[in-house]
C-alpha cells in the first residue's frame, strides 16, 4: 500500500474552536450559568510577614446568609500539591503568613451585595514579623543548580580579555486577558466536578484529592474555554479550584470563584525577576575560551515550580553557543512577595537576555571591527557540538539557518529623520529546548489514547488542552494523516479527567512535539490494526524515552532536551530623547521549528511571544511596595496595544526533527527569549548607553542617557 | 426599572437598577455571553459593544443609559442565518482569534472601523484597535485579518 497523501498537516485549516470563537458562542468559565450557584471570594492578608492572631467575624453582620471556609474547614491535607509541601491553601490560625495577599478565608454567598458586605465584616489581626524583599537580604534557598563544563579556573589566565557584567531582569505578570476562574460542583457520592480556566487539568486534579480527600474519581476537573494562560494557568488554578470546591462543600452547592482584574494581578503569580552576573573571557581573534555566569532568581514566599524554572534557566544560560568550559551557579531564594512562578520560556529568557547582551558585550570590548553578528557565528553550536551540559547536538541544529534567514530578511536600515529621536537596530540568536527537562518527560510518561468508532469516526483523548495555542487543531491534522482519513473524521474528546488520561501538563513547549507524536503514532497504531479489525478500536499511547537520551540529574549532565528550537530576532527602536520613550517599530524574526504543522498558528504563536517579550523589554513594570506589587490595576500595569506593537515578519524554517511528529519541534516559549535582548542591544546602537536590565522604561532609558552626558562632560 | 433597548436588532426590556452595568445586563439578564470581562475599568476592550454604531466599554456604561437605543454585540455579527460575516470567516482565516477572548470586542471595533472608513491603512486598523488589548496574536494577524475585508 502506498502512504496515504500528506493532506492536512502544513496546511493552515481553520482552527477547530473558530467559529465558536468569533460568534460569541464560545463559553468560557465566567459565561457558564449553572443554577443556584453562590459566588465566592478570598480574603487575603494585608501584611508581608507575620503571624494571625485572630480571625473576627463581626458579630453584628448576620452571618447565616454567607458561607465561610477557613483552614480549619479543610478535610484533607492544607497544602498546595505541587513540588514542595510549603503552600498552604488557607493560611492557619496562629500559623505563618508569608506574603501579602496570601489567601486567609474564603467567603461565599448568594448575591456579590451580600459578599461584598460580609467582607468588610471580618477582622484579621496580625503579629508582624520583619520582611525580606530583597534577592541580596534572602536567606532561604529554595534550590541550587551548577552546571561545570571543561574546567574555568584552569584556563583563566590564558584568555587575553575578560569581560565582567551584572544584568537585572524584572517581575512580569502573564496578563491573559480572561482572568483566573473556577466553578466547583458538589455531585454523588461525594465528588466534586470543577470546571475552570486552567492549562493543566491534572495538576488541579491531584490539588483537589489532596486537599478535599477525595479518589481519583470523586474529584473531576473539565477545563472550560480558556481565555489565555502563558503559564499563569499551569499552576495557580489549583489554588483557585481548591478554594471554590472548599466554599461548595461547606455551602452544598455550587460555588464560582472567578477573579477580578485587580485580584489577579495583585495575588498570582509572575515571572521570577533576578540578577545574572557574567564574566567571559576570549582570545584577541574572538574565540570564546570560558563562561563563568552566577543566577540568582527572587522565587518569591512559596516554592511553587521554582526549582523547575531555575533548572531551565541554568540550562540555557550560556546561550547558543559553544564553549569548552563553562562553569554556571544558579540558585533561587526565597523573599516576602506573593510567589513567582511558571511564565512562558520558563527562566529562559531571564538568563538568555543576559548570555545574549554578553555577546554585545564582548564584541565591543574586542573592538578590531569584530561584529556581534560575527562573534555569534564564531561562537554558535553548529551539528555535532557540545553544549554546556555535555549534549552532543546531533540533529535539528537551526542556528546559522535562522542567523542567515533574519539577516536576509531584515529591511535595510532607516536612520531617524526627527532630531530627538534615535533610532537603533539590535539582534539575537537564542535556543530553546523543547519539552521537559532531562528525565522529566521520562517520569511524567504522558499518556493519550484514540478510538476508532463505529459510525468511522476518529476520536483523540487527551488532557492537552487548548489555550489559544491551536493544540485541537493541531492533534486532529497529525491523526488525520497518520490515519489517512480526511480531517473532518477525527475529533478531539473535551478535557475532563473523567473521560482523558493524563498526557502532562500544557507547557514546556512539550504539546505539539512530544504529545503530538504520540497522537501521530497512536493514529498510525489504529490504521494498522484496522486493516485486521472492526472498530470500535482504542489505543493508548504512552511517551517512552529513547534509549539514546541520557540525563543525569545530579551531576546535570547529558541531554538536557530531546531537541532544541532555534531563532534570530532583529529589533528597530526608535528611542526619544527627550523623553526616554523606547518604541520597536519594526521586528523580524526566523524561527526554526522543525516544522510547520499549521504555518498561520506557528506564526501566530511566534508573533504573540515576540509581542509579550517587547512588552517585557519595555513597559511592563511592576513596582513593589512593601511587599506588594504598586501597578496591580489595568490602568498602571501596561502591555502593547495594537499601536505600541510593532510590524512583526515571520520566518518560519524547517529543519526537521527526526523523532518530532512530521519533524516538528515545539516553539510556543522561544518567541518569548529574543527580543528583550534585541530591544536591548538596538536602544545601545540607537543612543550609545547600555541599560543592561528590562524593562527599559522612559525612567531609566532617561538616566542612562542623562548619566552618559555627564560622563561625557566630565571628560571634556 | 424596565429598561427597553434594541439589542441585535430586536426590542427588548430588562427589569433591573438603571445603574447596573450594561455588561451585567447583557451577560447576566440576557444571556449575551459574548460579550466579556476583562478589567471592569475600561481598559481592555474585552467588554466593547455598539451602541448607536460607537464602541463604547459596557463595564463603564450603566444600562439606564440605552434606554431606547440600539446596541450591537457580537452575537449580532452573523446574518440571521448564522451564515459568518466577511469579517468573521476573516478572523478565522488568518488566525486573527487565538485563546478568542479579545475576539468580540475586536470584531465590534474593527465592524466599525470598517464601516467607516473605506480604505483603511494598517496605521488606521491599528488606530482603531488601539482600545482592545490582545495578548496572544501580537496584533498582527488581527491586523491583516481587518486589511484582507477592504478589497
Ligand atoms: S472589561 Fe470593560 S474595558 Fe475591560
Ligand atoms: S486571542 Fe487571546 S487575547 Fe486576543
Amino acid at each position: 500500500m502506498c502512504p496515504a497523501p500528506v493532506t492536512a498537516v502544513g496546511r493552515s485549516v481553520p482552527r477547530r474552536e473558530g467559529a465558536d470563537k468569533v460568534t460569541g458562542r464560545a463559553r468560557y468559565t465566567d459565561d457558564i450559568t449553572v443554577q443556584g450557584a453562590w459566588s465566592g471570594r478570598t480574603i487575603r492578608s494585608t501584611i508581608a510577614r507575620g503571624a494571625i492572631r485572630s480571625i473576627t467575624l463581626d458579630p453584628a453582620f448576620d452571618w447565616s446568609r454567607v458561607v465561610v471556609v477557613t483552614a480549619d474547614d479543610i478535610p484533607g491535607d492544607n497544602v498546595v500539591q505541587l513540588i514542595r509541601e510549603d503552600q498552604p491553601v488557607l493560611a492557619p490560625r496562629g500559623g505563618e503568613i508569608k506574603h501579602k495577599e496570601e489567601p486567609i478565608l474564603l467567603l461565599a454567598a448568594s448575591d456579590r451585595a451580600t459578599l461584598e458586605e460580609a467582607a468588610t465584616h471580618v477582622r484579621i489581626e496580625y503579629e508582624l514579623a520583619n520582611p525580606v524583599f530583597e534577592i541580596g537580604s534572602a536567606t532561604e534557598v529554595f534550590s541550587t543548580v551548577e552546571i561545570t563544563k571543561g574546567d574555568v579556573a584552569s584556563v583563566e589566565r590564558t584568555a587575553d580579555l575578560v569581560v565582567e557584567r551584572e544584568f537585572r531582569v524584572g517581575l512580569q505578570e502573564q496578563l491573559y486577558i480572561e482572568p483566573q476562574g473556577a466553578i466547583a460542583l458538589p455531585e454523588a457520592d461525594g465528588a466534586f466536578r470543577v470546571v475552570g480556566s486552567l492549562q493543566c487539568p491534572y495538576y488541579v486534579h491531584r490539588a483537589l484529592k489532596r486537599a478535599l480527600k477525595l479518589t481519583d474519581q470523586q474529584a473531576i476537573v473539565v477545563q472550560a474555554e480558556t481565555g489565555g494562560g502563558f503559564g499563569g494557568k499551569e499552576e495557580y488554578p489549583s489554588i483557585v479550584a481548591v478554594h471554590a470546591a472548599l466554599l461548595a462543600r461547606k455551602a452544598g452547592r455550587p460555588v464560582r470563584l472567578i477573579y477580578d482584574r485587580h485580584e489577579d494581578l495583585a495575588a498570582t503569580t509572575k515571572r521570577h525577576p533576578g540578577v545574572i552576573r557574567h564574566r567571559t573571557g576570549v582570545k584577541k581573534d574572538g574565540t570564546l575560551v570560558f563562561q563563568d555566569i552566577e543566577i540568582v532568581l527572587d522565587g518569591g514566599a512559596y516554592c511553587t515550580l521554582t526549582p523547575v524554572v531555575l533548572s531551565r534557566a541554568a540550562i540555557h544560560a550560556a546561550g547558543a553557543y559553544s564553549c569548552p568550559n563553562v562553569r554556571i551557579r544558579a540558585r533561587a531564594v526565597a523573599t516576602n512577595t506573593p510567589p513567582n512562578g511558571a511564565f512562558r520560556g520558563f527562566g529562559a529568557p531571564q538568563s538568555l537576555f543576559a548570555a545574549e547582551l554578553m555577546v554585545e558585550h564582548v564584541a565591543e570590548q574586542l573592538g578590531g571591527g569584530v561584529s556581534s553578528v560575527d562573534l555569534r557565528r564564531k561562537w554558535m553550536l553548529r551539528l555535532g557540538d557540545t553544549t554546556a551540559t555535555g549534549q552532543v547536538l546531533t540533529e535539528s541544529v537551526g542556528s546559522e539557518l535562522v542567523l542567515d534567514a533574519a539577516l536576509k530578511a531584515a529591511t535595510t536600515f532607516q536612520p531617524s529623520n526627527i532630531p530627538t529621536v534615535r533610532r537603533g537596530r539590535g539582534l539575537s540568536l537564542v535556543f530553546h529546548g523543547s519539552g521537559f527537562t532531562g528525565s522529566g518527560e521520562k517520569k511524567l510518561s504522558g499518556t493519550i489514547a484514540m478510538e476508532a468508532l463505529a459510525d468511522g469516526t476518529f476520536r483523540i483523548l487527551t488532557a492537552s488542552t487548548e489555550i489559544g495555542q491551536g493544540t485541537k487543531t493541531i492533534f486532529c491534522q497529525l491523526a488525520a494523516d497518520a490515519l489517512g482519513v480526511p480531517l473532518e473524521r477525527v475529533t478531539i474528546a473535551p478535557q475532563d479527567t473523567s473521560l482523558v488520561p493524563d498526557s502532562g501538563p500544557t507547557v514546556a513547549s512539550r504539546t505539539a512535539m512530544i504529545v503530538g507524536r504520540l497522537v501521530q503514532e497512536a493514529a498510525a497504531e489504529i490504521k494498522q490494526r484496522l486493516q485486521r479489525e472492526r472498530p470500535p478500536l482504542r489505543v493508548d499511547k504512552s511517551y517512552i524515552q529513547p534509549d539514546s537520551i541520557h540525563w543525569d540529574e545530579a551531576t546535570y549532565r547529558g541531554d538536557a532536551y530531546p531537541v532544541y528550537a532555534w531563532a534570530c530576532t532583529i529589533a528597530d527602536v526608535d528611542v526619544d530623547t527627550t523623553t526616554g520613550e523606547v518604541r520597536v517599530t519594526d521586528l523580524v524574526t526566523a524561527v526554526d521549528c522543525g516544522k510547520a504543522l499549521h504555518p498561520v498558528m506557528a506564526e501566530g504563536q511566534i508573533e504573540g511571544g515576540c509581542l509579550q517579550a517587547v512588552g517585557w523589554a519595555t513597559i511592563e513594570e511592576i513596582k513593589m511596595k512593601d511587599g506588594g506589587y504598586q501597578n496591580d490595576r489595568l490602568a498602571t500595569y501596561l502591555i502593547p496595544t495594537a499601536l505600541d506593537a510593532p510590524r512583526i515578519r515571520t520566518v518560519l524554517i524547517e529543519n526537521p526533527y527526526s523523532r518530532g511528529p512530521f519533524g516538528a519541534k515545539g516553539i510556543g516559549e522561544l518567541p518569548m527569549d529574543g527580543p528583550a535582548p534585541a530591544v536591548i542591544a538596538a536602544i545601545h546602537d540607537a543612543t550609545g548607553v547600555w541599560l543592561d536590565e528590562v524593562p527599559a522604561t522612559p525612567e531609566k532609558v532617561l538616566a542612562a542617557l542623562n548619566g552618559a552626558q555627564r560622563r561625557e562632560a566630565a571628560q571634556s | 426599572m424596565t429598561v427597553r433597548f434594541t439589542l441585535n436588532g430586536v426590542p427588548v426590556s430588562v427589569e433591573c437598577a438603571g445603574s447596573r452595568r450594561l455588561l451585567d445586563t447583557l451577560r447576566g439578564d440576557l444571556g449575551k455571553t459574548g460579550t466579556k470581562e476583562g478589567c471592569g475599568e475600561g481598559e481592555c476592550g474585552a467588554c466593547s459593544v455598539l451602541i448607536d454604531g460607537e464602541v463604547v466599554d459596557s463595564c463603564l456604561v450603566a444600562v439606564g443609559q440605552v434606554e431606547g437605543r440600539n446596541v450591537l454585540t457580537v452575537e449580532g455579527l452573523a446574518g440571521p442565518d448564522g451564515t459568518l460575516s466577511r469579517l468573521q470567516q476573516a478572523f478565522i482565516e488568518h488566525g486573527a482569534a487565538q485563546c478568542g477572548i479579545c475576539t468580540p470586542g475586536m470584531l465590534l471595533a474593527a465592524h466599525v472601523l470598517l464601516q467607516r472608513t473605506i480604505r483603511p491603512s494598517a496605521a488606521d486598523v491599528r488606530e482603531g484597535l488601539a482600545g482592545n488589548l490582545c495578548r496572544c496574536t501580537g496584533y498582527t494577524k488581527i491586523i491583516e485579518a481587518v486589511l484582507s475585508c477592504t478589497t
